[in-house]
């Protein structure tokens, strides 16, 4: 992984802040966030609200229409994200970054067919006959582990149980071969039985195409055996970037307060202690609060 | 609905359909087609025996005798009661029922008092015209106000929106007479653009033979141009009325089903993709926008075919509503009953279609 992670940076993310102006007033989802990624596999943790999902819209370009998002650097692969035209964009999307969402019932399309959606996102990107898409396409359905690839090509997504949605979508994000995907919760709205699953599809390629990932979800230990690195967000914020393998010394006392809610199997807890909430987590570095 | 809902659910969710298709495909499909169209045929039968049964009761309950209808006030007694009898008067309620629907499916609708002609020899002259004119404006409200609608969500808040807004402000708001009136002072009497009332100009309508009755339909298979144009500017004004009616509707059903689809997770999808914004709305957006519209268009394409009375009126169209309201008027029951039962029939029938093509447009309602 050193070596992957030393070549030049496939993203580089400085100060980026994510705005919504609401009937309410502003909220600032996203406060300065600031990050570097290579070639590796990259986990955001935190809890609902931190900002780690708009993060990850943001990146590409794809904050709501009342959002508006401001960085003092926001490149991927050397181009500046935020001064691209909606047709550049497009480029981008899909061929070069794309995002694997949470539950395939509501991502995948419901009047298309599951090969029509797969075929699109390859023909987006790739000037290639209908019929030759279609031949990538049942091939890239064959690589997320689907037996009987002809069938599933024909199927609407109600047709599909949840795993199989989610290997569709997967298919469906990593066909157009982008450098870096963005898993937002992939696994979060599957039965715990298909999940290992899944990552493990999601794994296996994204290693052998030498892909970039960012793993967005709130499952601390899950993220931690699947991702190189950590990004512990909370309130809009990065509050602590370590490696996976040293999450069990991380410092900061969220993510120290995180772990120490888990359950664990090897002793017995009669009560798992609820986190206290310090409000210098909001604004200070990891130093000042170390303090 | 509720019978679309009895249909997809179950079916949709049992396990063992694909296994029991892999078994022979063929022939479960062929029998799952033919218990579709027995249970959609039966469905018909029911809500039209339904329809019959409202009819016939409206035509007992009414304060209206029907001998007296027929033989008139001055009819001696021993008149009065052979035509009674004749009628069927003395029977038995189910029997008189039954006797009702035995005509009823010959084709009898009995005789109209005002015009003294069977009913459904009106009905098949005047229908067409109303058929004519409801189809051209639902054609109209179609195409204009579906984009329309999609412009309003997709520029949401901004000047086009407004501007649907507005005209359907005022679709809803102006009445009908005022608009054809100003139309026809406008567009007719000063301009000179369209024709004036009625379907053909009054030298035109002796000379022409109707084979259909649609106007525009015979004038093309009799190669007669002059008539087909004649036509076309006497029902433009109208059409385009009820155009802006049902466009108004449309558009406004269009543009929330649309903002609601806008806000799903698979336009997220297909925008990550890289999909453009084009394919994004007309495409995915609007291909499930279809699934509800089209329920709302069959609604306001049946809802025309009643015929609209207040523009038949205006325009001295000879459609259907106009003949409902002036056989009411003359307490014609025969004719009225009759064109009811065409309008419950025409709803029966639009419904099936809206029903054939939902499951056209919507996967999930198929099976």
């Amino acid at each position: 992984m050193a070596d992957l992670k030393s070549a030049a940076p496939l993203l580089e993310v400085e100060d980026l802040r994510v705005h919504f102006h609401t009937p309410r007033g502003e909220v600032e989802a996203v406060r300065g966030l600031s990050f570097t990624l290579g070639r590796e596999r990259l986990g955001i943790v935190g809890e609902s609200g931190s900002g780690k999902s708009q993060t990850g819209r943001a990146i590409l370009g794809l904050t709501a229409g009342n959002g508006r998002i401001t960085a003092k650097t926001l490149r991927f692969q050397g181009q500046d994200l935020l001064s691209l035209s909606p047709k550049q964009w497009r480029a981008v999307r899909g061929a070069r970054m794309s995002m694997i969402m949470q539950d395939p019932k509501y991502s995948l399309n419901p009047v298309m067919t599951v090969g029509d959606q797969i075929v699109e996102a390859y023909r987006q990107h790739h000037r290639v006959s209908a019929a030759e898409a279609r031949q990538r396409a049942l091939a890239m359905l064959a690589r997320v582990k689907i037996r009987d690839p002809e069938r599933v090509f024909a199927t609407y997504p109600h047709e599909v149980s949840g795993g199989m949605g989610q290997r569709i979508m997967i298919a469906m994000m990593l066909i157009p071969e982008p450098d870096l995907i963005i898993a937002d919760e992939p696994t979060s709205a599957l039965d715990v039985t298909v999940r290992l699953q899944v990552l493990a599809i999601l794994d296996d390629l994204v290693r052998e195409r030498g892909m970039a990932l960012i793993f967005i979800s709130h499952d601390l230990p899950l993220v931690s055996s699947f991702c190189d690195r950590i990004l512990v967000m909370y309130k809009g914020r990065v509050v602590e970037d370590l490696k996976a393998s040293d999450l069990q010394s991380a410092r900061h006392p969220y993510t120290q307060g995180l772990l120490g809610c888990l359950p664990r199997l090897d002793h017995r807890q009669e009560t798992l202690p609820v986190l206290r909430r310090d409000p210098r987590w909001e604004h200070g570095t990891l130093e000042e609060v170390m303090r | 609905m509720t019978e679309r809902a009895e249909q997809g659910g179950p079916e949709t969710a049992s396990p063992s359909r694909s296994g029991a298709r892999q078994a022979s495909p063929g022939r479960v499909r062929l029998k799952r087609a033919g218990l579709l169209l027995l249970r959609t045929f039966g469905s018909l039968a029911v809500t039209f025996l339904g329809l019959l049964i409202i009819t016939f009761l409206i035509g007992r309950v009414l304060p209206i005798d029907p001998v007296l209808a027929a033989v008139g006030d001055r009819a001696p007694a021993d008149v009065y009661d052979r035509v009674y009898h004749e009628m069927g008067l003395h029977l038995p309620l189910y029997q008189q029922f039954f006797d009702y629907v035995v005509k009823i499916f010959q084709g009898d609708f009995g005789t109209s008092v005002l015009t003294s002609r069977p009913v459904l020899d009106d009905i098949v002259r005047v229908f067409p015209a109303t058929l004519e004119l409801a189809t051209i404006a639902t054609i109209l409200g179609v195409l204009l106000g579906v984009p329309m609608g999609v412009l309003a969500a997709v520029h949401r808040g901004r000047w086009p929106d407004h501007c649907v807004r507005v005209l359907g402000l005022f679709g809803y708001s102006l009445p009908v007479f005022w608009l054809g009136l100003v139309g026809l002072l406008l567009f007719y009497m000063k301009l000179d653009w369209v024709g004036g009332p009625g379907r053909l100009d009054a030298a035109m309508e002796d000379f022409f033979e109707p084979v259909t009755g649609l106007i525009l339909v015979d004038a093309l298979l009799q190669g007669d141009m002059e008539v087909f144009w004649n036509a076309v500017s006497h029902i433009t004004l109208p059409a385009a009325l009820l155009a802006y009616f049902s466009l108004a509707y449309i558009a406004r059903m269009t543009r929330s089903f649309m903002l609601e689809q806008l806000a799903q997770e698979y336009v997220l999808t297909a925008r990550v993709k890289g999909v453009s914004e084009a394919r994004v709305i007309w495409r995915h957006a609007l291909g499930n926008v279809m699934v509800p519209l089209i329920t709302v268009i069959a609604l306001s394409y049946a809802h025309l075919l009643e015929g609209s009375v207040l523009t038949e009126t205006v325009f001295a169209w000879p459609g259907l509503g106009s003949y409902i309201t002036s056989s009411l008027l003359n307490a014609d029951m025969n004719a009225v009953l009759g064109g009811t039962i065409i309008v419950g029939g025409v709803f029966i029938g639009i419904n099936l279609l809206s029903d054939l093509l939902y499951r056209l447009f919507d996967p999930r309602a198929r099976r």
